[in-house]
């Protein structure tokens, strides 16, 4: 499904991400987790191309998106994004967030986009809440509705960038229940995340960076209780 | 003090109708400083250097030189440059729209920059093409944030369009200066005026405040 060959980024002279090889199949869920500063997050938003890579490939499916040629904007909309703080767009209703793209990138007749919206605000339990504006939401309620509005594009991929590290911890569970369930779907997911439980249950891998590098790429019962290496070792010791 | 205002009653209709020409270059110059300014806001924050350049220029121009010498140089100039002898009228919307512009498109400029950078990452993420992004998501919300600002500026055009006077519109001041020059008694008409433009204003205030609390809805 996604395909990542000898990825280089650099902010300016300094080295981010320093060569990582590595794939994700179809429906697989992949845990990215590792210190502050390991490039998870810059790792993350290169497979949307909201960071472009300096050096080497990503492919999705039998497309390589960092090609030359690449309509960068086909390839998010089958790329599902949910960010750290959100993001919704405030001056829209929370019906209208969802149907907004489907409508104006895909040309979904408004009516199918409505109704489509109407059936993922039910599934992440927001369905009252169509006529609210973002403001009027809890923080659990506003990611929920940032996933429900990733899913309104009918992505392939799913990208969690910290979904749950600026919510009050009371609402961090309902948010892991929404993906959770997504996982159950089958949807291939990439999640940044340091919500070690979380990832232990639902993720069928772990991949461990630090200073840039991959260091591990496991499953999470064999990282979790016996990492291989001194770094993953150390980071388990502090967080767990 | 040697006032009296009953003098002036009579010549009252004519110096009314005054306002239309005045609203009329007003609103002309607004739309057109408006549509302009979002281009040249758009052109100062593009990646492309050169309209970065272009708008700048643009800009240091009309806010460098006064309001009243663009007036002149388009209406009395234009003989000369275009062979042709433009309208009163043409000449101060056109002089007060691109002057406007320039003033609008840095308040849109900063409007535009104080828009979050995570709304410009969440439509990026959704797919969504830069020019839908611009006018759908980060211009309604910079719009919110320089209402005030922009007000500011339409209250200013109202003002500064008495300088219309000079080429000889008739607009609200100039018809008071012909009233005060027919009675030689100026304090009265224009005293008049600016009441009129007072209450212009204050309209202006009222519906922007309006304005305001219905874009603020979402909040």
């Amino acid at each position: 499904m996604i395909k990542i060959d000898n990825l280089h980024k650099y902010f300016g002279r300094l080295e981010v991400l320093k060569g990582i090889n590595t794939s994700i199949k179809e429906g697989e869920v992949v845990a990215i987790i590792g210190p502050s500063g390991s490039g998870k997050s810059t790792f993350l938003r290169c497979i949307n191309l909201l960071e472009q890579p300096t050096e080497g490939s990503i492919w999705i499916k039998d497309q390589e998106i960092t090609g030359k040629k690449t309509n960068i904007s086909k390839v998010r909309t089958n790329v599902g994004m949910v960010f750290q703080h959100f993001h919704l767009f405030p001056h829209k209703t929370v019906l209208e967030n969802l149907t907004y793209s489907p409508v104006k990138v895909k040309g979904m007749p408004k009516k199918e986009a409505e109704e489509k919206a109407m059936d993922l605000l039910r599934r992440v339990g927001l369905a009252e809440k169509a006529g609210e504006y973002p403001n009027r939401l809890s923080g659990g309620q506003k990611q929920r509705v940032a996933i429900a509005r990733a899913l309104a594009m009918d992505p392939e991929v799913m990208l969690f960038d910290e979904p749950t590290s600026a919510l009050d911890p009371e609402m961090v569970k309902e948010v892991l229940e929404v993906m959770k369930s997504l996982a159950g779907t089958g949807m291939t997911m990439a999640i940044v995340t340091h919500e070690m439980g979380f990832a232990r249950e639902v993720a069928d891998r772990v991949l461990f960076l630090d200073g840039g590098q991959l260091v591990e790429d496991a499953s999470p019962e064999e990282f979790f209780s016996m990492p291989k290496t001194v770094r993953a070792k150390e980071f388990l010791e502090k967080v767990l | 003090m040697n006032l009296d205002f009953s003098g002036v009653l009579p010549s009252l209709p004519y110096i009314l109708q005054g306002i239309g020409t005045t609203l009329k270059v007003v609103v002309l110059a607004a739309l057109l400083g408006f549509a302009l300014g979002i281009i040249l806001s758009l052109c100062k924050i593009s990646s492309i250097k050169v309209l970065n350049w272009i708008a700048d220029f643009y800009t240091s121009i009309f806010r460098g030189t006064p309001l009243v010498l663009q007036l002149m140089l388009i209406y009395f100039g234009s003989p000369q440059v275009f062979g042709i002898q433009i309208e009163p009228f043409t000449a101060a919307f056109l002089s007060f729209g691109l002057n406007s512009a320039a003033y609008i498109s840095e308040i849109i400029r900063a409007g535009i920059l104080a828009v979050d950078k995570g709304q410009k990452e969440a439509a990026m993420a959704l797919g969504v093409p830069y020019r839908k992004m611009m006018m759908d998501i980060i211009l309604p919300q910079a719009m919110k944030n320089i209402l005030p600002a922009i007000m500011n500026e339409m209250i200013t055009l109202t003002k500064e369009s008495a300088v219309v006077t000079i080429i000889g519109l008739n607009d609200i001041m100039r018809r008071a200066y012909i009233v005060g020059g027919q009675s030689y008694r100026f304090f009265e008409p224009i005293m008049l005026a600016g009441l009129i433009y007072y209450v212009l204003v204050m309209i202006l205030t009222i519906v922007g405040k309006l304005v305001e609390r219905r874009m603020r809805r979402s909040d």
